[in-house]
């Protein structure tokens, strides 16, 4: 397994979020974390990389524990994560975003370079000295993907990528998130848009009020539409 | 002709050593969002540091080397107050910080004379620089071409340290989001701790380099602060090149300043920062700030008028307070007056602070402006007494329909700084305007009519009109009107699109903040029986702030109880101690970490625990989040992490 | 009842010689629901802005009830009964969630410049009766800073509605919200805006949303209409989905 999360139980001050929630992730898998607004699957993502100050339970990434690590040092064992709200640094350029996110290269996950990740999102490589600021919503997902990738993860957390994006630029999303997979990144995005993620994802999970209530494929979760009426109803 | 040039020089070379200082407050400000109120500190720390290694390694490299290894030795005294105290504090309410490194700098100027003793020290000489140069057949020494050269030198590093190397984007980046640095894999901790590091080293080398012009003395970390603030605010925080420029900008009025309107001399760089303001409201290079930044005072636990028992509570309290001369002697009751004075002005920045989200940084403005029109309508028109307490807080009323009208337009640290320009100005004509004010000696014989003169009459009229103006602030805070001023406070966006006239809004606030500051001011000056251009200086700004913070800026009733805790401290402290600073400044760093989030804050939270705990009934701390509306008014608000933080 | 509310009429808008807005003009009656959509970028919000006057127009007319509102403040226009929602919801998170209504209400009401009197007890019944509307009745009392996402939204609404309002301006209603929740605001909206006579124009990036709940598309591109119709018309089109709608994906509805 190549991410393990064991009985995870979250708190913001006094206030309980994450209920003994279970996930674990294959190599070169996607998984798809589902679940309405506040269901818990930004925190559930915050909390495998330290964001939240009291989390219990145990988080095991590749082998070793890393439940009370801090953030940065989580990030550098090759565990990246891209945020809901995208966090394009505005005042930097493209180049310079990039440059942030660079770790040295890794055994066991793909390397990359600015000119590998020109190439995956075409758009970045034409704007290579434009300030984030300056890039519209889909160009700064594409980018602060990028920046993550720069760290050269084994595994990616990405929080509602498709979020606010036109449907054009979503397929875009699709392919770009294959591609990565086909390098043999592990992914792990949290979705609402159900038909995106049954597009690019192997396995599923469902999470409500802070608890886990379905894991399996996507075909399980296809034949199941009582399950998925009951948390993703339209 | 000739002349001008040379004084041109002096200018420029002066620009040197404030741009340094400068520099290191903004590039510390851009990323640890801390205004570094000890950074005069360091910079004299540097200059007292040099003059004991050049004292005592001679020659050129003992020179040299003193003034570099002096910058070093404050850098790391710098990294280390960041690792023992800042560390501790980054997550606390904005502003909070400032209280902390002020009472660093409380610190430092009594350790500074104790170590150097209190009198003026002269450095010894540049080797190789000592001489002149014949510049227009007038002589321009040799150190202060130096200096002017270092300057543009010291700006092209920076400028390749921030966008050639690593680090500086590093640095860049986690000015606009820490938090996201953090996330890619960097050490947020240690970033922290060199930017400090490197900000520090800038003013400690600011203040060697200027052992062989000025004289070393135990005052001149006050005096550049207040400048550094002025070029840092012109500038435009962040901005590196900014605060070049106007650091020249500064100098240069200073320079020219004194020779073309000597009248004004002091009051001229405030001017120029104000009209700067008025048209750049974030400085010549700044950017505009997003609005996403959570103002001062925006708490989540939503605010209730007193119940009636409270009322009861306070009620009994102010009655016991009344019978307090039955036992207390006259010198007792002078000081309780005296806090009680105090009391009422920090509750009237409290209401800008807190209700409005408004940081003043110069309130002590109309604590004076009423201190001086009560001293004016006493002693130029012969006034009775209670006809001076109720003219003269119309001057401080008219400094706050002025000055307020201007600042109402910035928002953030931006409206500190003006509000601090405004102050200045005000203090500066106090100052330099001898033939109305009598200057720095002050208007005297402003005493208090016949029934009043005892302490315990005096005493008593402090404490009603005290408790009287406390009792009219809070009700505003329920009104109507408090609801609209904190809606400001809470969401602008949201406040222009239900109707609400933002600047309108904003302005009254800070004229009833004043009208409250000049009742206290006029107060005051029969108190004292004098006013003097202290009543309002920075000091006496910053006292209110402290007594805000301490209190706990999200609450609505700490600032009378930070007001009494700290006064009663400072007062008591200086008659026992020679140390007074010392132990005050220490004292507040301790109040900082133990209580950040003020007195009356960690009461409420106290409180709030415990009442969630029997709420609960023992049973386990099942999310509280969904007990809350069962007991709706009881106060108990668990926090709402995840949605401010979002909110950023 | 159909007399225009809002009438557009070659609405623009440059930054440093870019076009964000050009030439765009349209018109929307009362208790219609009208869907602004396009690309990012597309001018959707600098189109959004300058009808509520957060940002100035360079040229062309916007007339609301027949008013024209050049030169006129946001709280101005709010006053011509325009009610607005956020995409990144803007509320008040010191207050209480009555209270964050009971504000809106003073300030109709004008009485927000009194000094005296407690003012959360004024407007209760009212602020209950909005929240209720929005189905929010049981959470007046709680903080608003607690809320969660889905329940701002409806807050907003409920905010929007106090002026009774012959116009309303949502912004991506319904962004950052469940599929389940999306569909429930937005059918509350519209049993409102068809009962109270309201015109409603909405942006919005769920095409779900859009195709189910729009009376009527428009979609804006580069800062130009290229297409406006019923979602049927507009759906088929092929410039739309060049540039715009893709393959049709990811999103559901008759289509998938």
């Amino acid at each position: 397994m190549k991410l393990e999360i064991h009985k995870l139980n979250s708190y913001y001050g006094p206030a309980h979020i994450l209920f003994d929630v279970d996930i674990s992730v294959g190599t070169g898998e996607v998984v798809a974390l589902l679940g309405r607004n506040g269901a818990g699957k930004s925190t559930t993502f915050r909390s495998i990389v330290g964001l939240v100050a009291r989390r219990e339970g145990r988080i095991v990434f590749d082998g070793e524990d890393i439940t009370n690590r801090p953030t940065h040092e989580i990030v550098r064992r090759g565990l990246g994560y891209v945020p809901e709200d995208r966090r394009i640094f505005t005042e930097l350029t493209v180049e310079e975003n990039l440059m942030v996110g660079a770790q040295p290269a890794r055994d066991g996950a793909p390397c990359w370079t600015p000119e590998k990740l020109y190439t995956l999102f075409p758009n970045l490589g034409e704007m290579r000295g434009r300030l984030g600021g300056r890039m519209s919503g889909g160009e700064q997902q594409m980018l602060t993907i990028a920046r993550t990738l720069m760290g050269n993860p084994s595994l990616v957390l990405l929080d509602e990528p498709s979020e606010g994006l036109a449907p054009k630029i979503v397929e875009e999303m699709a392919n770009a998130i294959l591609a990565m997979k086909n390098e043999g990144l592990s992914i792990v995005l949290s979705e609402q848009n159900l038909h995106f993620a049954r597009l690019i994802s192997d396995r599923a999970y469902i999470i409500e009020s802070g608890r886990i209530r379905f894991g399996g494929t996507i075909r399980e979760l296809e034949e199941s539409p009582e399950i998925r009426d009951a948390y993703l109803a339209v | 002709m000739e002349f001008f040039v040379v004084q041109f020089l002096t200018g420029l070379a002066s620009a040197a050593s404030l741009f340094l200082v400068a520099s290191g407050l903004s590039i510390i400000f851009g990323v640890t969002r801390i205004v570094n109120f000890a950074h005069g500190a360091f910079y004299m720390l540097g200059a007292y540091v040099a003059y004991t290694l050049t004292e005592r390694f001679e020659g050129f490299f003992g020179f040299w080397g003193g003034i570099l290894l002096a910058a070093l030795v404050v850098a790391a005294i710098g990294a280390l107050l960041e690792i023992v105290l800042l560390r501790r504090i980054y997550r606390a309410p904005e502003l909070f910080q400032l209280l902390a490194t002020f009472g660093v700098t409380l610190m430092v100027q009594d350790l500074v004379v104790m170590i150097w003793g209190p009198e003026d020290l002269v450095g010894p000489r540049a080797p190789g620089l000592r001489g002149a140069v014949d510049i227009l057949g007038l002589a321009v020494p040799t150190y202060d071409l130096f200096l002017i050269v270092l300057g543009p030198l010291v700006l092209g590093a920076l400028w390749i340290l921030f966008h050639r190397t690593r680090w500086g984007v590093l640095v860049r980046a986690a000015t606009q989001d820490r938090d996201m640095v953090a996330a890619l894999g960097v050490n947020q901790t240690w970033l922290f701790t060199s930017v400090f590091a490197l900000g520090i080293f800038l003013a400690g080398l600011g203040g060697a380099l200027q052992i062989p012009r000025n004289a070393v003395t135990h005052l001149m970390d006050l005096s550049i602060i207040v400048e550094v603030f002025v070029v840092v605010v012109i500038g435009g925080l962040g901005s590196v090149l900014g605060a070049f420029i106007a650091a020249v900008l500064v100098s240069e009025l200073n320079a020219f300043g004194i020779l073309v309107f000597p009248k004004i001399s002091i009051v001229l760089v405030f001017l120029v920062m104000a009209c700067v303001l008025i048209v750049r409201p974030w400085g010549l290079l700044g950017r505009p700030e997003g609005p996403a930044r959570q103002p001062a005072g925006l708490s989540i636990r939503p605010w209730h008028p007193m119940s009636p028992n409270q009322r009861l509570l306070m009620l009994a309290l102010v009655v016991v307070a009344g019978f307090v001369p039955l036992v207390a002697g006259n010198y007792v009751l002078t000081v309780l007056a005296e806090i009680a004075v105090f009391a009422l002005f920090a509750a009237s920045l409290h209401f800008l602070m807190t209700v409005g989200g408004l940081a003043s940084f110069g309130h002590a403005a109309y604590f004076g402006l009423g201190a001086y029109g009560a001293a004016f309508a006493t002693t130029m028109f012969g006034a009775p007494m209670v006809a001076s307490l109720l003219l003269g807080p119309l001057l401080g009323v008219a400094g706050a329909i002025l000055f307020g009208w201007f600042c109402v337009r910035l928002s953030g640290v931006y409206f500190a700084m003006l509000t601090l320009a405004f102050a200045q100005i005000a203090w500066s004509i106090a100052f330099q305007w001898v033939e109305v004010t009598g200057g720095d000696n002050g208007i005297l014989g402003v005493w208090p009519a016949s029934w009043a003169s005892s302490p315990a009459a005096f005493y008593w009229l402090a404490l009603a009109v005290s408790v009287a103006g406390i009792a009219a602030l809070r009700v505003l805070v329920f009104s109507p009107f408090g609801y609209a001023l904190r809606a400001t406070r809470d969401s602008a966006l949201r406040s222009e699109a239900i109707g609400i006239d933002r600047a309108r809004v904003q302005w009254a606030a800070f004229i009833i903040a004043g009208t409250f500051a000049g009742i206290a001011g006029a107060l005051f000056a029969f108190l004292k029986g004098s006013v003097f251009p202290d009543n309002l200086a920075i000091p006496m700004s910053v006292d209110g702030l402290v007594m805000v913070l301490l209190g706990g800026i999200e609450t609505v009733s700490g600032a009378v109880v930070g007001a009494v805790v700290y006064k009663a401290l400072a007062i008591w402290l200086v008659s026992q101690t020679d140390l007074s600073k010392l132990v005050l400044g220490a004292v507040i760093v301790l109040l900082v970490v133990a209580f950040p989030k003020g007195i009356v804050g960690f009461a409420e939270d106290l409180m709030a625990r415990r009442r969630a705990r029997t709420d609960d009934g023992g049973a386990a701390l099942a999310a509280p989040a969904k007990a809350a509306p069962a007991a709706p008014g009881s106060g108990a608000a668990p926090i709402a992490a995840p949605k401010m933080e979002a909110a950023r | 009842m159909s007399e225009p509310i809002l009438e557009v009429e070659n609405l623009s808008k440059s930054y440093g010689g870019v076009h964000a807005v050009r030439g765009v003009s349209f018109s929307l009656r009362a208790g219609e629901i009208l869907a602004l959509i396009g690309p990012n970028g597309a001018g959707k919000s600098t189109c959004f802005n300058m009808l509520n006057g957060q940002i100035s127009r360079d040229s062309g007319s916007v007339r609301i009830l027949g008013r024209d509102t050049a030169g006129m403040r946001p709280r101005e226009i709010w006053r011509l009964g325009v009610g607005r929602t956020f995409q990144i919801t803007a509320t008040y998170p010191s207050m209480t969630v009555r209270e964050n209504v009971q504000v809106a209400i003073l300030s109709h009401h004008r009485e927000l410049g009194r000094l005296f009197g407690f003012a959360g007890a004024r407007h209760r019944t009212e602020a209950d009766r909005l929240l209720g509307l929005v189905g929010m009745q049981e959470l007046a009392a709680r903080p608003c800073g607690e809320l969660a996402y889905g329940d701002l939204k409806r807050l907003e609404l409920a905010i929007a509605l106090v002026n009774e309002p012959r116009l309303l301006l949502m912004d991506e209603p319904t962004a950052g919200m469940a599929p389940k929740e999306r569909v429930d605001l937005m059918r509350l909206t519209a049993s409102i805006a068809r009962e109270q006579s309201i015109g409603v124009l909405f942006t919005e990036h769920d095409m779900d949303v859009v195709f189910e709940h729009a009376d009527r598309i428009m979609v804006l591109n580069r800062g130009q209409l290229i297409a406006s119709g019923t979602p049927g018309e507009v759906r088929n089109n092929p410039d739309v989905k060049a540039v715009y709608l893709g393959e049709g994906s990811v999103y559901g509805g008759e289509a998938a």
